[in-house]
């Protein structure tokens, strides 16, 4: 691995401190300090990416930074590009334009063979002939490590991942959770300067993604590695990932922290594509607020394109109110219980549905006429559907 | 097999492995009369002949088909012939397919239908049309012939080696190799090759099938190969070219059984396909497209 000098303290990310660091050592506590060596992850930048299939704009001028031992998670729909994204800074696709940089280095010219970057798969992609372990050593194997050292390494990172009772297994013995683990393992052996995450989750059943999601989070927050992860989940992608970049048609719409992302999306596809969001008719004012269920407020984020006229509002469930009123405009229809919190769909009039979070313990039954009411704090709004 | 898990994490052993149906479980139930019945009625048809032709031939003309005048040039020519078509059929194909699946995925129809022209286009126009074009050093060497099997036996050759490919994820091992820093020829050797033996054994034992068997572009070219040698030396003696042919048989079946266990062995294994002689059976991993 090259000698890096950044070690991540400037890591620029302030989700990645001390708290996330303490959830890291006591999720791989049971491995011990026998693990590698912490090594300092890369710096990768993407610049002005473009690539075209044809008429299809796969990647539209993509910015990103990825700072040493950060993980970077791209969310988008399908086809929004992120997998392009991901493949050209693997070496596997080329793009039209811009560069990728590695620790500052053009790897343009270089194949995907030299680039040292560890990759982990959609789709199983396990070499069906080698054992498990002889999975985790081909990398080892193809930068000319001897025998015992191959042996040594790829058992102590089958340990890792939980799975060195399972070395000597052909990858058709192995579930689908242990094929992916030993695929992680695999693209940790070769100590990546960059490890590639190409939705590897997203094949397997719920339980086993919680616990795969967190297991690699915890080996990469340990081993340091700069990651760049791709997926469509945005539990995963917030749950995960230091920084999440939103991507659509080839762009990226936002990169922010997740709480960031959540609270203060920078868009109207960020803030709907992150979380639950209400879309509620109101109407620009000629002094620039929106009027919305009865209340004038300003706006944030992105201005719409006319000066007034009918808007949508865009609101997350949690900051509408409600008021159990006799006279009220709207009408409970489902309440569903989510534990502490219940969400609450109210029919407003002119058919409209919106979602209100409340606790569970003032939730209104189904039927109960109610009032919605909202705070006092800029909205995002957005052109009319 | 489900995978036995035993990790602290607890992971439930689900997907592939497990979801798999034990290979014969419930199977065996519906073994009814009627298909001993059919079985029977297959093994008479194919047996009968083959007693027929063993009385006729008596035992004794075995021993003494080795002795007799040009069989063993016939059989080594045919052998020769074998293992010469086998190994350019092999040389062209593999990296053909190879190279189609990989960057060139939408000609693979067209590959398809250019490789099935052999069997739809009779044999004494290609013989014709390769005699037209053959350079003449090659004219009435075995090299000849075996350039004509080659174009034979590419239907089935092709076809068991794109079956071989479309059993497992090939751009997706192969990017793997790569990411782990193996070149192309590393790739080939340690991932590719090994997850085709089925395939290629498959496509040896079609193409071996097929020289040992061939009559007509042999007769009609004057080469005295195993089968020419058969009807020619017929006229001659019948009860020792009829044992000739049984031992033909024989050894083709031994071989065939020979390359299938093999086959079968290894995809035990690594839990691939068995060699089917057309096809090679899709592997059961959990592949999303």
């Amino acid at each position: 691995m090259t000698a890096n000098t950044a070690k991540g303290t400037g890591a620029g990310t302030g989700a990645s401190g001390a708290a996330k660091a303490t959830g890291a050592g006591r999720a791989a506590g049971a491995v011990g300090p026998a693990g590698p060596p912490d090594g300092a992850g890369a710096h990768v930048s993407l610049q002005n990416l473009s690539r075209f299939f044809g008429a299809v704009r796969a990647l539209d001028g993509l910015n990103l930074e990825i700072e040493p031992g950060e993980l970077v998670a791209l969310l988008g729909p399908s086809g929004c590009g992120k997998t392009t994204a991901l493949r050209i800074l693997a070496g596997f696709e080329s793009a039209d334009r811009g560069s990728v940089l590695v620790d500052g280095r053009d790897m343009s010219a270089v194949p995907a063979a030299r680039r040292d970057m560890g990759m982990v798969f959609q789709s199983y992609s396990l070499f069906p002939n080698m054992s498990a372990l002889d999975n985790v050593a081909f990398g080892l194997r193809m930068r000319k490590k001897s025998a015992d050292q191959r042996r040594s390494q790829a058992t102590e990172l089958l340990e890792m991942v939980g799975l060195a009772d399972q070395a000597r297994q052909y990858p058709h013995q192995l579930s689908g959770g242990q094929q992916q683990r030993v695929a992680l393992a695999r693209a940790l052996a070769i100590e990546p300067s960059v490890l590639l995450l190409d939705e590897p989750l997203s094949a397997l059943d719920a339980k086993v993604r919680v616990q795969l999601r967190e297991q690699i989070r915890s080996l990469q927050q340990r081993l340091h590695t700069t990651t760049l992860f791709v997926t469509h989940d945005q539990e995963e992608a917030l749950s995960m990932a230091d920084r999440v970049g939103v991507m659509r048609d080839g762009r990226l719409e936002q990169v922010a922290a997740p709480s960031e992302l959540y609270a203060r999306p920078a868009t109207a596809f960020v803030a709907e594509f992150v979380g639950t969001m209400n879309r509620i008719p109101g109407e620009l004012e000629a002094d620039g607020r929106v009027r919305v269920l009865g209340a004038t407020l300003p706006i944030k984020g992105e201005r719409p394109g006319e000066p007034s006229g009918l808007m949508d509002v865009l609101v997350r469930p949690e900051d509408l109110h409600l008021a159990a009123v006799q006279a009220g405009s709207g009408i409970v229809t489902i309440a569903t219980f989510l534990g502490s919190l219940s969400r609450i769909s109210v029919l407003l009039s002119g058919d409209i549905t919106v979602q209100v979070d409340v606790p569970s313990a003032e939730a209104p039954a189904p039927g109960t006429p109610v009032e919605v009411t909202m705070g006092n704090t800029p909205v995002l709004v957005t052109t009319r559907h | 097999m489900a995978a036995v898990d035993t990790i602290a994490a607890g992971e439930p052993a689900a997907g592939p492995a497990q979801g798999r149906p034990r290979r014969g479980a419930g199977r065996r139930d519906g073994f009814t009369p009627w298909r001993w019945l059919i079985l029977v009625l297959a093994g008479v048809y194919f047996l009968i002949p083959l007693y027929a032709a063993l009385r006729f031939a008596g035992w004794g003309s075995f021993g003494s088909v080795i002795h007799q005048s040009g069989f063993t040039d016939a059989l080594g020519l045919s052998v020769r012939l074998a293992v010469i078509t086998t190994v350019i059929t092999l040389a062209l194909m593999l990296p053909t397919a190879v190279y189609v699946h990989l960057r060139l995925p939408r000609l693979r129809r067209l590959l398809e239908g250019i490789t099935i022209l052999p069997i739809v286009i009779p044999p004494v126009v290609l013989i014709v049309g390769l005699l037209q074009v053959a350079p003449g050093f090659l004219k009435g060497t075995s090299y000849l012939l075996a350039l004509e099997y080659v174009v034979l036996a590419m239907p089935f050759a092709y076809r068991s080696i794109d079956a071989g490919l479309r059993s497992f994820d090939l751009k997706t091992l192969v990017e793997a190799s790569n990411s782990l820093g193996a070149g192309w020829s590393s790739t080939l050797r340690r991932v590719v090759l090994p997850n085709l033996t089925t395939a290629l054994l498959s496509a040896t034992v079609l193409t071996v099938a097929l020289v040992l068997g061939e009559y007509t572009m042999a007769s009609l070219d004057l080469y005295q190969t195993f089968p020419v040698w058969i009807v020619v030396f017929d006229q001659t003696s019948g009860p020792i070219s009829v044992a000739a042919s049984l031992l033909a048989l024989f050894v083709t079946w031994l071989f065939l059984l020979a390359i299938t266990m093999l086959g079968g062995r290894q995809a035990r294994r690594t839990g691939g396909g068995e060699v089917a002689l057309f096809s090679v059976a899709r592997r059961d991993t959990g592949r999303t497209s």
